[in-house]
């Protein structure tokens, strides 16, 4: 009943997840709280596309197109010279922008640490508590269904 | 034969404006948000987003807004919004295994790993009409969390119920194909028959929901060898991952709500196969449990032929059911007998009348015969 990141993923893929999950307000907050706002140049303004969402036959097996979704891409490169991608559902592009911009910072160890436990340890605990809440909504609405004798006989 | 016709610009220009005032109602009601429709009409966004083949809630409810209401009229405005957008990515195939879990029901077993959970139904209710609602205001608080300390939230992992039955192999597993082979993509490729099961599962994710019910209830009916079981029916959120060619590696772009069912359908075997259990299965975007039910349905009796079965019933043609299934097209095709069709009406008219003379003629000729 989970849908925890694959335990095998990287630091880098756990703060993309997080950022494409988050609010648009905390990145701009988690951005605006860094004074100055480090340099940094937009190499991909961001872009609104589709995503040719995918499935699986029986849920596991071979691939078919189930539809598209609305995302929005982003790239930027700050001053220290770190790429920065976002590529998020939705159509938000200053949330993009954002995502990308401090996808960037996270690569640089001077800002890293504070950004981990600023910004993303929260909003991962936050995402986490989501979801549990959900499921606990859920488990009240667990069954036990237990079958009756038929009296006919 | 399509002719133009020139004027009516004032006419139409004015019938757009009172369609405006026919949506927004009585200017004294307060106008609906999009949020409203997204957050109150989660079933009806689910249907326009399905069909629309446009996964975005909100796009969803501004086009039912737009719409008056009329979800297909909304399915046709997100399709239109969707032509002019470019595609950015491919996502991964979904894993709805690591699904988190909001309904998960099979009427196959009662004890399952992971449980059953019901979820938001409106199964086992009364169906009868709650005033309660008409009386809701501002101010009437939502609907309690039960008294009491919230339920341990068993982390346990829920298995395919169907896997249960392919590890006994009593029914077929699904292949797992070859990750580098074309998906077929009927939004770029006309549909050509017979249809390779990709291309039917997508057509049948974007179908009509009326018209899929109809041909899974003919099928349950009796026309067409269906003999169903709801395997598993799950809802709830799936992370999306897509893996952006500048970075080379998946991320998480989001999470989609989604609703997936797996029906078990009985097979006597053939020659090569002994007997055993077959399956349907659907998948549709947001709470969309009897869309996919019914396509389950009707994916399992388009599959006849690849099973060495009979096709004689309409849910087995697949002709017949994915050349007519579409909504967009298929309203186009029948409102746009309402557009003017003068020229040819006055052609059937004058066809009409020549054989009625030639008629007449021919009987007056007799009567003149001695």
């Amino acid at each position: 009943m989970s849908d925890q990141p694959p335990p095998d993923s990287t630091p880098r893929q756990r703060w993309m997840a997080a950022l494409a999950r988050a609010p648009r307000r905390r990145l701009a907050e988690a951005v605006a709280a860094l004074d100055p706002l480090p340099e940094h140049t937009v190499l991909r303004p961001p872009e609104v596309g589709l995503g040719l969402v995918r499935g699986r036959m029986g849920g596991d097996g071979r691939p078919f197109n189930l539809g598209e979704m609305t995302l929005t891409r982003c790239t930027v490169r700050t001053s220290a010279g770190h790429l920065g991608h976002a590529t998020i559902a939705g159509r938000d592009r200053a949330k993009a922008e954002l995502a990308a911009l401090l996808d960037a910072l996270l690569q640089e160890p001077a800002r890293q640490p504070a950004l981990l436990s600023g910004l993303i340890a929260p909003l991962i605990a936050e995402q986490a508590a989501a979801r549990t809440a959900c499921q606990a909504d859920t488990a009240t609405t667990r069954v036990d269904f237990f079958t009756m004798v038929r009296g006919d006989e | 034969m399509y002719v133009a016709v020139k004027g009516g610009e004032k006419a139409i220009d004015n019938a757009h404006r009172l369609m405006g005032q026919t949506r927004r109602g009585d200017p004294a009601v307060a106008p609906l948000t999009l949020q409203q429709i997204e957050q109150q009409m989660p079933l009806a966004v689910a249907r326009v987003m399905t069909e629309g083949s446009l996964y975005d809630p909100e796009l969803a409810a501004l086009a039912i807004k737009q719409a008056a209401g009329d979800l297909i009229e909304a399915i046709f405005l997100l399709r239109a919004y969707r032509t002019t957008l470019p595609r950015l990515a491919e996502t991964q195939p979904l894993e709805t295994t690591r699904m988190t879990v909001s309904r998960r029901i099979s009427a196959t077993f009662k004890d399952l790993p992971g449980g059953q959970v019901l979820g938001p139904t409106f199964d086992y209710s009364h169906r009868l009409l709650d005033f309660a609602l008409a009386a809701e205001g501002p101010d009437t608080p939502p609907p309690a969390a039960p008294e009491g300390s919230p339920p341990e939230v068993a982390d346990q992992p829920m298995p395919r119920v169907l896997s249960l039955l392919a590890d006994e192999g009593l029914i077929q597993r699904e292949p797992p194909g070859d990750p580098e082979a074309r998906v077929g993509d009927i939004t770029r490729q006309p549909v050509d028959y017979p249809a390779e099961r990709d291309v039917r599962l997508q057509s049948l994710a974007r179908a009509d929901e009326g018209w899929l019910l109809g041909l899974a209830y003919s099928s349950q009916r009796g026309y067409g060898n269906s003999h169903p079981f709801a395997g598993e029916i799950r809802q709830g959120t799936v992370a999306v991952e897509i893996v952006p060619d500048e970075l080379g590696f998946a991320i998480e772009i989001g999470d989609i709500t989604l609703s997936e069912c797996e029906m078990i359908n009985q097979f006597n075997g053939s020659k090569t196969e002994p007997p055993q259990f077959t399956r349907g299965y659907g998948l549709a975007f947001g709470l969309a449990e009897r869309k996919v039910m019914a396509m389950a349905l009707v994916d399992r009796s388009l599959r006849a032929e690849e099973l060495g079965e009979d096709i004689a019933a309409p849910a087995q043609d697949q002709e017949f059911v994915l050349a007519h299934a579409d909504n967009v097209e298929a309203s186009g095709f029948v409102q746009h007998l309402k557009l003017p069709h003068y020229v040819d009406f006055q052609g059937e008219l004058a066809t009409i009348r020549a054989l009625r003379r030639e008629q007449a003629e021919a009987a007056a000729g007799k009567d003149e015969t001695p």
